[in-house]
């Protein structure tokens, strides 16, 4: 009867993705956060591209060069921008909360727990998601977050993209799959119309380093703790071993 | 349960053998806790090295910059000032050639400071920790003393020291102000809080 | 005052000790020469277990304070800066946050182990009230605990529970808002919260924790088999089938609580937010009052008698369902506290209880388990029936335990304990 209760907790453990998840999260990504290469890579578009907006209110400048590996020097030249900020500061913003709402009608949040409030696949999927539409007042929609208010800031990176009717390898509900190709016809596919400074793969290799970047800044202390778990792991089960035997010798005396 | 027939060495040897290695997790968990004390980044970003520009700093003033929430401050010491405070008889001062360590090792000279004339104090007296007042000209009235050669006196118990912040004899204070790490970035710009050799 | 009789050193410090203090004395009573039932199996770990859960709670709960902000200005950014700029912060505030799960598992475990042997019936009734009332203390403890991060969910779920009380007739929601010291959930309940979740309460536990110890060390540990070890001694006064607590049953928890260390520490390193059940997601978001989150769920500790309360879709003898929700969740922890009176069986143990007995406590544990995965999830038609279904058995179980524990054939007894 005890593991009707241990499988209490894992029972329910499928159910979080589930709960997560939004509608129409299209990818997923796995972050990697000894890529330090990819992470500082993140960090450079973040502060180029991000950054006008977006602070990193809980991050500061001298935590990313450390556990990035990065240069204080080569990081005062290269990723702050601001003279107000210095080097052991945190990622603030100069817009100021007002302005910014009153221009894009909802101040833009403060990114730096959003890797663990929305998941490292709701972000991938939806810097990949945005798409040229007319109607709305930046020009663009995203298929993720619907009647966004953000501009897609990648676009010189990523082109015009634009949602189009063509074959597609992802399943579409209430369709079999052509039996030559094992592809679905779909008029929500989104391709670039016109290219910007980088090749589709290498756009969302960018917008993978940038995800990655964003999994790091959410949680920091997840390299210190994978770098000590193992050795506090050993050491807690030579500790069992020699209890164990300990136990075991004073046990002799119970019959 | 009878005695017989226990192997008192193993047993010995395994109390011990958990022993240790339970005192040994103590200890590495003890490690965090003590170690949470240490300044967090806040304070260190706080406490990181200031900058001053003394390019404005006339002959004879002083400016107070902060650094780690206390006073520094930092003296144009005029040549009449510089020669003042040299020709100070060491028997007046309680150590006049700075055995005391409360300075970098850079800081030598007799003046303690790495340029004669720009002088650098953290303003709180070695006494109990008032900031004393500057008094840089001679024969200053309130400090207590005739002959004043110029310097620096603690209204709170009545420690003088002189403008290379030397403690004189016989008052309450103990040792020379402290002088902080600091270096010159350039002719006009001292970083405080930062050694030279590290620069 | 003075007993004569008083164990003491022969000589030395200890006796110097032994004559102002009874530290000699108390070694014997509690450790070296109490004799507890040489059978305890696995499930007799987790009283161990919840001390060692409870030293962890406080120890880290007071470093966690040292750097926490109680404000709705500062709570939130209070966290963050513990789990970056203080050194090692994040480790102590994960074996924080990991230690108030594993607590939960521990005690729930306590508890089941307790049905299962029969641990609460006389001698040992006040033994299990002074546990249920720390159970009590610590449900309050976890509930105000998760207010202080000021996340999404710390206030919504704060909202949700505190309006438990409004559904209280005439002064309902006058309490309420007397416990939230304002119109909502602001600063003002933060600070209160604080106060208690981190002096009032925990004082309240450890003194229960001392009652329950001393109660059980008045009447001894009960074992699997339900037997009274003290009816069988040797001519010393020991009994046959005891042993002394220390060395024998020192050494054997050590081997637990090294288990035990492993697991909880696999959680802390790798797995700190427990699926989202540890920390759910929409806490990385600050409070805002003016936003729900898509779906509330408590956390899972809580989620069987959440789903209790959310269960009870109707009303009777003109009572509100919202008001009868709340008496069955409060029914369903206050039937625990009279559960030694209920039990009427002539056995302890569940070995040597009837069928009957045996599948009524299957069918608990399984509802009580289905209650607490339906308790995360958002309510269907389905699940509510399923629900509703979940909470007769649970409620059976201890309404029809006088009947079942009398009218069951038991098995003997056996005259000393078994392996």
């Amino acid at each position: 009867m005890k593991k009707h209760l241990l499988a209490l907790l894992f029972a329910i453990v499928p159910v979080t993705a589930m709960a997560a998840g939004g509608a129409s999260v299209s990818h997923s990504m796995d972050p990697d956060l000894h890529d330090k290469a990819s992470l500082q890579n993140g960090m450079k578009l973040y502060v180029n591209y991000c950054m006008g907006c977006h602070s990193l209110e809980h991050q500061r400048f001298a935590r990313a060069a450390e556990d990035l590996a990065m240069p204080q020097d080569l990081v005062e030249e290269n990723l702050i921008f601001s003279p107000a900020l210095g080097y052991n500061d945190q990622m603030h913003i100069a817009m100021d909360s007002g302005d910014a709402e009153s221009w894009f009608g909802a101040a833009p949040p403060d990114l730096t727990l959003e890797a663990r409030l929305r998941g490292t696949d709701w972000i991938y999927s939806y810097l990949l998601g945005f798409y040229k539409d007319p109607s709305r007042p930046t020009g663009v929609n995203n298929t993720v977050y619907e009647l966004v208010a953000m501009p897609n800031v990648l676009e010189p990176l990523q082109g015009v993209q634009e949602m189009v009717c063509a074959e597609t390898d992802h399943p579409v509900e209430g369709q079999e799959p052509d039996p030559l190709s094992g592809k679905y016809q779909s008029c929500e596919v989104l391709q670039v119309t016109e290219p910007g400074a980088l090749e589709p793969d290498e756009f969302e290799e960018a917008v993978y380093d940038l995800t990655n970047f964003l999994a790091y800044v959410g949680e920091p202390s997840k390299l210190q703790a994978q770098a000590l778990a193992p050795k506090v792991l050993i050491f807690i089960f030579i500790f069992g071993v020699v209890a164990y035997f300990l136990k075991r010798e004073y046990w002799r005396d119970v019959h | 349960m009878a005695d017989n027939g226990i192997n008192k060495g193993r047993r010995r040897f395994l109390v011990g053998a958990t022993s240790v290695v339970g005192a040994v997790g103590a200890v590495g968990v003890a490690v965090p806790f003590v170690a949470s004390w240490q300044p967090s980044a806040r304070a260190r970003a706080a406490g990181a090295p200031v900058q001053a520009d003394i390019s404005r700093l006339e002959p004879g003033q002083r400016m107070t910059v902060e650094w780690r929430g206390r006073p520094i401050w930092i003296i144009n010491r005029t040549p009449e000032m510089i020669e003042r405070t040299e020709a100070l008889n060491a028997d007046s001062l309680a150590d006049p050639d700075s055995e005391v360590p409360q300075q970098p090792v850079y800081v030598t000279s007799e003046l303690r400071s790495i340029r004669p004339e720009i002088g650098v104090l953290i303003g709180i007296c070695t006494h109990l920790g008032c900031s004393p007042l500057f008094r840089p000209e001679p024969d200053a009235e309130g400090v207590g003393v005739d002959n004043w050669p110029g310097g620096f006196f603690c209204p709170c118990h009545g420690s003088r020291f002189d403008l290379a912040g030397r403690v004189f004899s016989n008052v309450p204070a103990p040792t020379n102000l402290e002088v902080p790490p600091y270096r010159f970035e350039n002719d006009d710009i001292i970083v405080v809080g930062e050694d030279e050799e590290t620069a | 005052m003075a007993n004569p009789n008083k164990a003491k050193a022969e000589s030395g410090i200890m006796r110097w000790v032994d004559d102002r203090f009874p530290a000699t004395q108390m070694m014997q009573d509690h450790l070296t020469k109490y004799y507890a039932p040489k059978n305890f199996n696995f499930f007799y770990l987790f009283g161990v277990l919840a001390m060692l859960a409870l030293v962890n709670q406080i120890l880290t709960g007071v470093w966690l304070t040292m750097s926490y902000n109680p404000s709705a200005e500062g709570a939130f950014d209070s966290i963050e800066y513990i789990m970056r700029d203080v050194e090692w912060g994040w480790l102590i505030r994960y074996m924080h946050t990991t230690g108030a799960s594993a607590f939960f598992v521990v005690i729930y475990m306590h508890m089941f182990r307790g049905l299962l042997y029969g641990s609460y019936k006389a001698p040992r009734e006040l033994v299990w009230i002074f546990g249920m009332t720390i159970y009590l203390a610590l449900m309050a403890e976890a509930f105000m605990g998760y207010l202080l991060p000021w996340g999404q969910m710390s206030y919504w779920g704060a909202q949700v529970i505190i309006s438990l009380f409004s559904a209280i007739p005439a002064i309902g929601p006058d309490l309420a808002q007397w416990v939230r010291g304002d119109f909502l959930i602001t600063g003002i309940t933060l600070n209160r919260f604080f106060a208690l979740h981190v002096v009032a309460l925990p004082i309240v536990i450890l003194a229960l924790v001392v009652l329950h110890i001393i109660a059980l060390h008045e009447v001894g540990s009960n074992n699997p088999d339900g037997i009274d070890i003290k009816q069988k001694k040797d001519e010393t006064g020991k009994p046959l089938d005891g042993i002394a607590f220390h060395p024998y049953y020192t050494v054997k928890d050590l081997v637990g609580i090294a288990i035990f260390l492993f697991v909880f520490c696999v959680v802390v390193f790798y797995f700190p937010e427990g699926g989202g059940y540890f920390i759910e997601k929409p806490n990385f978001e600050p409070a805002n009052p003016l936003k729900t989150p898509d779906h509330i769920a408590p956390v899972w500790y809580f989620t069987p008698f959440y789903a209790i309360l959310r269960a009870i879709t109707f009303s009777v003898f003109g009572l509100d369902a919202k008001f009868l929700g709340v008496i069955f969740m409060g029914g369903a922890i206050a039937v625990l506290f009279v559960l030694p009176w209920l039990d009427r069986s002539p056995v302890r143990s569940m070995r040597y209880k009837g069928w009957i007995s045996k599948t009524m406590l299957l069918l608990f544990a399984i509802s009580f388990v289905i209650l607490g995965i339906l308790g995360v999830l958002p309510s269907t038609e389905g699940r509510t029936l399923l629900a509703q279904v979940c909470t007769v058995v649970y409620f059976a179980y201890f309404v029809l335990m006088p009947f079942y524990t009398r009218l069951e054939k038991t098995k003997p007894l056996p005259e000393r304990v078994t392996g």
